[in-house]
């Protein structure tokens, strides 16, 4: 019943665009049009990543050529902050290097970020040592360089965690 | 006659502005994309508040998957074809014109150099989903440090940037860089993602 019915519409239809087509000119059917230009537009909408990746910058020290320049620069124990990372996002740091006082901290802003601005404060020329553990990961790592740009803490470096790290954490633990 | 047509078929839209306003943002879309080639490891990169824009062209990027595995990316088809030239005299292989071809076309691979060759031989389909088992960069077979030494020798512009997954240990990503200041390298770019102030506060409450 249903079939006859359909066609008779579609003839209706186009006899009425015939008689229409000799009047004004000829209508297109734009869905179709409109159709492919959304899909090709959704595809490339959700295709598209704008984000050109960031990067932040890190210098390191270059190596001397020359063994005897190799001489760690001494610093001013009492310039000096060691921040440890280790395992499951914890941090530590202690002011000075023989027998200091080891702190916990955080990586919020609460945490190390007040610290370093305080200690910033306190100490002009203070020299921030990092020491990575074995355990702790690259987004500690960024972390703490991104800590180290929102501070402003101009003098860093990155240093090998040491047995002597090793033992004030597992002491402080 | 004519009234009862108009009544029995709908309003009729003019659709022409539509289609050009959707083939405009097509044309748009288009032009601002471009095909992020596919990468062998799935990387997710720490967020950082940084805002340096990495260079796009003159590139290295030294990946580090979260296991641990070294991946190379050289940007540049031919400076990629004359690496391979030179990575072939230094260990005395050879390369047929068809594995020197695939490898121009590929920004990022993780295989030995010694593995290389049965790497490449691999077709589209089998090399991407190969595990591939990262660039030797133990201190007894640098191979990293090869492939920096003649990218930086072919192309002294180059800038070399780390793209690390945030899991990724310490060790590795500690390699990684003691291998380019021993080149070096004393200046290269950690790619990140940008933080933003929203997701800074929910980290830390």
């Amino acid at each position: 019943m249903k079939l006859p019915n359909l066609k008779s519409i579609s003839e209706g239809k186009r006899t009425k665009s015939d008689k229409k087509s000799s009047g004004r000119l000829v209508d297109i059917d734009m869905n179709p049009v409109v159709d492919l230009a959304f899909l090709l537009l959704t595809f490339f909408m959700l295709t598209t990543t704008f984000r050109q990746p960031q990067a932040m910058e890190l210098v390191m020290p270059a190596k001397a050529l020359d063994e005897a320049v190799e001489q760690e620069q001494p610093i001013k124990e009492s310039k000096a902050m060691t921040i440890v990372m280790i395992e499951d996002n914890r941090i530590f740091y202690y002011m000075g290097i023989s027998e200091p006082e080891v702190f916990e901290s955080s990586y919020n802003s609460n945490g190390i970020r007040s610290i370093l601005l305080e200690k910033g404060r306190e100490i002009p020329d203070l020299v921030v040592l990092i020491k990575a553990g074995e355990l702790s990961n690259y987004r500690n790592l960024v972390d703490i360089l991104d800590e180290m740009a929102i501070t402003e803490t101009k003098r860093y470096a990155l240093v090998d965690f040491s047995a002597t790290d090793r033992k004030l954490i597992a002491e402080f633990l | 006659m004519p009234k009862l047509q108009s009544k029995s078929k709908s309003p009729k839209l003019d659709m022409n502005p539509m289609t050009d306003l959707a083939f405009l943002l097509v044309t748009f879309f288009m032009l601002t994309t471009t095909f992020k080639a596919e990468e062998p490891v799935e990387i997710q990169n720490p967020s950082s508040r940084s805002e340096i824009k990495l260079p796009e062209s003159n590139i290295v990027t030294i990946t580090i998957s979260d296991d641990g595995r070294v991946l190379y990316g050289l940007d540049g088809k031919y400076t990629r074809e004359r690496l391979l030239d030179f990575m072939a005299s230094q260990h005395q292989l050879s390369f047929t014109e068809e594995q020197k071809r695939t490898f121009s076309l590929l920004p990022t691979f993780g295989v030995p150099i010694s593995e290389l060759a049965s790497f490449l031989d691999l077709d589209f389909e089998a090399r991407n989903s190969m595990e591939q088992s990262g660039i030797p960069i133990d201190s007894s077979a640098n191979e990293l440090a090869e492939w920096i030494v003649y990218s930086r020798l072919i192309n002294p512009k180059l800038r070399i940037a780390i793209n690390g997954d945030e899991e990724t240990t310490y060790p590795v990503v500690s390699k990684v860089i003691s291998t380019l200041v021993n080149n070096n390298v004393t200046r290269f770019n950690l790619i990140t993602n940008k933080e933003t102030a929203l997701e800074d506060e929910a980290s830390e409450s």
